[in-house]
């Protein structure tokens, strides 16, 4: 070694500072050679004559490093050295045996014990000194390491705390509405405590549901701050009445105003109408959904569109594509996670893996859900899946009262107004680019008498509004809805129609007042088209009527006069005028 | 053998540097210490202990060739290999060379310290 390399690691030690050396030797010379050295060295020296003391010192004397003689009287190295590991745990002390040993075995025995390293007498000055600079690094490394690892787990559990009570807010915004409901069933393996998925499910106002799956960009803490906006307007729309195409277009209006450039939601609206057997369904960027019917083939769902949060406005396109559906067909949804499952060998799950598992599902009488989770799990030979994965499956299946809104959960301690007036006209174009049915409820919702019946009044309003719409101003003759080849033709029909629109109305009178029981609400809608032949309608004429099949319009009159006290139809029957009682 | 010295002159330079004014001090702990060692080594032959005289013999040679005192460390392997193959019968012969060398040994201490005092 020569001068320069020699005064560095002079320099290495003066930087670490001093060291606390435990060194035991029974010879009383070499001990004093050692701690002589180790002194000018420029280390605090503990010196013990036997095992016993070495032990007692470390405990006592907390040093830094330690030097054993290998064979003492009274507790020897080998024990000493066991018994000081023991005591040092986790801290990491060097240990270094001197010993004039030099059998392999002896040697092996020392390491055993718990040594790190050998200094061989007779003593030479140069070697302790670059051996203990040498331990000492090490030591230091090891000490650096510990203290960020602690740092680490510390910063972790912040974390992870953080993260609960951001999930309890989350799981509060972003509840799971009536995913519950029997003709639900869904499965969301989240890849941490947030998945990048959403799953949202909630019954709408008049009956029937809205659903929606989305798959952000990423997951973790930035998609879930994402999914946090999306939920309340999910929840917040569907409950006022608005539609899949008002709700869908809102998300996406949000999302490009609070996502950054590279982040997105990929997205897929279901509204569900059971009574009607109809679903309208938005795709953006989602894998296919299936329509598994009972007595067909399946029906495949694809992405129409970009995913949510990228296009502005005015190009956005919510345009729901509508589905004629039978009582028992399920829809399939899935985000990515499912196409993305791999196998040992690497294989992607991907759209064949759905397509296999599903297809011919029929024959064994196997629910599409459980079909495809067993062909995954067989698929990736585990239980556990990798990335963020859901799958939800819809059963156009409605049972009354399945999952109905709260009604009234929350009276409102204002009286609200009694007696007041209202008239609202919609006219030309607007006819067909907006709904006023929300608009409309909340009006009416301002009565607490009415705010806890919201779903009836929700109803009565989109009964009086579509009819108004469809027959009245569009004259589409609702025979055509109840054959497949009409129902294509109906909605393509209501599509041309609304885009020609011209010199055409459609106005809601409300007027309210206080009664000795509760209140009445009387609604007159007036439209500008001609009218039918409400004199021989058959519902009017008599409730037999129920019996002879889902006609739409006649379905509507029926839920009409059930819900109001009196329907009274005037001009052709352009000009329907209902009272409807509430009670305290 | 022969040419073993009785001191190692090197060896006692550095020690001498290192200790600096207790260099005398070490040698005296050196000659006590040792003075014990060869009664201890006497002690486990009388009681023929084997293992004893071969682990004393072992610390002896350390402390020995530590201070420099190379022959006499020499001797001590000597005696640590008689206690290991536990051949006592050979101990007299060379606990009397340790006995001589350890003479040699502390007069020649004695004079280096008294010459270096004076």
């Amino acid at each position: 070694m020569d001068v320069s390399a020699k005064e560095s690691n002079a320099e290495s030690a003066a930087a670490s500072g001093p060291l606390k050396v435990l060194i035991a030797d029974d010879s009383d010379s070499d001990r004093l050679i050692l701690k002589t050295l180790l002194t000018r060295l420029g280390h605090h020296v503990l010196d013990a004559a036997n095992g016993h003391e070495a032990v007692a010192l470390f405990h006592s004397g907390q040093p830094d490093i330690v030097l054993l003689d290998a064979l003492m009287p009274a507790m020897d190295g080998m024990e000493a050295a066991r018994e000081i590991k023991r005591c040092a745990g986790e801290r990491m002390v060097p240990l270094i045996f001197i010993t004039s040993l030099s059998a392999a075995e002896d040697l092996a025995r020392c390491l055993e014990a718990g040594g790190d390293g050998f200094l061989s007498k007779p003593y030479n000055r140069v070697m302790i000194e670059a051996k203990i600079n040498a331990f000492n690094r090490m030591r230091l490394m090891h000490q650096t390491l510990s203290e960020q690892r602690d740092l680490m787990h510390e910063r972790n559990r912040q974390l992870l705390e953080e993260q609960h009570v951001a999930r309890r807010v989350f799981d509060n915004v972003a509840h799971t509405g009536c995913l519950d409901a029997p003709n639900i069933r869904y499965h969301a393996s989240p890849l941490s405590i947030f998945s990048g998925d959403v799953l949202f499910a909630s019954p709408r106002p008049a009956g029937g549901m809205l659903v929606f799956a989305g798959d952000f960009t990423g997951h973790g803490l930035p998609a879930a701050m994402g999914a946090m906006p999306v939920a309340e307007t999910f929840y917040g729309m569907a409950r006022k009445g608005f539609d899949g195409a008002d709700i869908i277009r809102e998300i996406n209006q949000k999302l490009v105003h609070i996502l950054p450039k590279n982040m997105f939601c990929c997205g897929v609206m279901v509204e569900a109408d059971f009574e009607l057997s109809q679903l309208k369904v938005w795709n953006g960027g989602l894998p296919d959904g299936w329509l598994v019917r009972s007595s067909d083939a399946l029906f495949r769902l694809p992405s129409r569109h970009l995913p949510l949060g990228i296009l502005s406005a005015g190009q956005f396109n919510a345009e729901m594509e509508t589905i004629r559906t039978c009582p028992g067909d399920r829809l399939l949804l899935m985000t990515d996670g499912v196409l993305e499952c791999s196998n040992e060998s690497g294989e992607l799950f991907g759209e064949r893996g759905v397509r296999l598992a599903v297809e011919g599902l029929d024959t064994t009488g196997q629910h599409p859900f459980d079909a495809l989770m067993r062909g995954i799990q067989r698929f990736t030979g585990s239980q556990k899946f990798g990335d963020d994965l859901t799958l939800c499956c819809l059963e156009m299946d409605y049972q009354e009262g399945l999952a109905a809104l709260p009604e009234g959960a929350v009276p409102s301690i204002l009286a609200g107004p009694a007696e007041w007036t209202c008239i609202y006209e919609l006219r030309e174009h607007s006819l067909g680019e907006f709904n006023p049915l929300p608009l409309l409820l909340h009006i009416c919702m301002e009565v607490p008498g009415l705010r806890r019946r919201s779903g009836e009044i929700y109803t009565l309003l989109s009964e009086l509004y579509n009819n108004a719409l469809e027959h009245g101003v569009l004259e589409l003759p609702s025979e055509w809805k109840y054959t497949p080849e009409g129902f294509g033709r109906y909605y393509s029909e209501r599509a041309l129609r609304l885009s020609k629109v011209s010199d055409h109305y459609i106005r809601f009178s409300f007027h309210h007042e206080p009664m000795q029981w509760g209140g009445r609400l009387r609604v007159i809608c007036e439209d500008s088209g001609q009218g039918f032949d409400f004199q021989n309608h058959p519902v009017l004429q008599s409730t037999k009527m129920e019996q002879s099949g889902p006609r739409y319009a006649g379905r509507g009159l029926m839920l009409l006069k059930r819900l109001a006290e009196s329907i009274r139809f005037h001009e052709q029957g352009s000009r329907v005028e209902i009272n409807y009682d509430w009670y305290f | 053998m022969v040419d073993t010295p009785h001191l190692d002159e090197e060896a006692l330079a550095e020690l001498r540097d290192v200790m600096e004014d207790e260099f005398s001090i070490l040698i005296e702990t050196y000659l006590m210490d040792s003075k014990e060692r060869v009664e201890s080594l006497k002690e486990a032959m009388a009681n023929e202990d084997s293992d004893a005289f071969a682990k004393t013999a072992h610390s002896f040679k350390g402390s020995s060739i530590n201070i420099g005192a190379p022959r006499l460390g020499a001797l001590c392997l000597k005696a640590e290999k008689v206690g290991q193959s536990e051949k006592l019968d050979e101990a007299p012969a060379i606990l009397e060379d340790i006995d001589e060398e350890f003479q040699k040994v502390t007069s020649a201490f004695q004079a280096l310290i008294s010459r270096g005092a004076g």
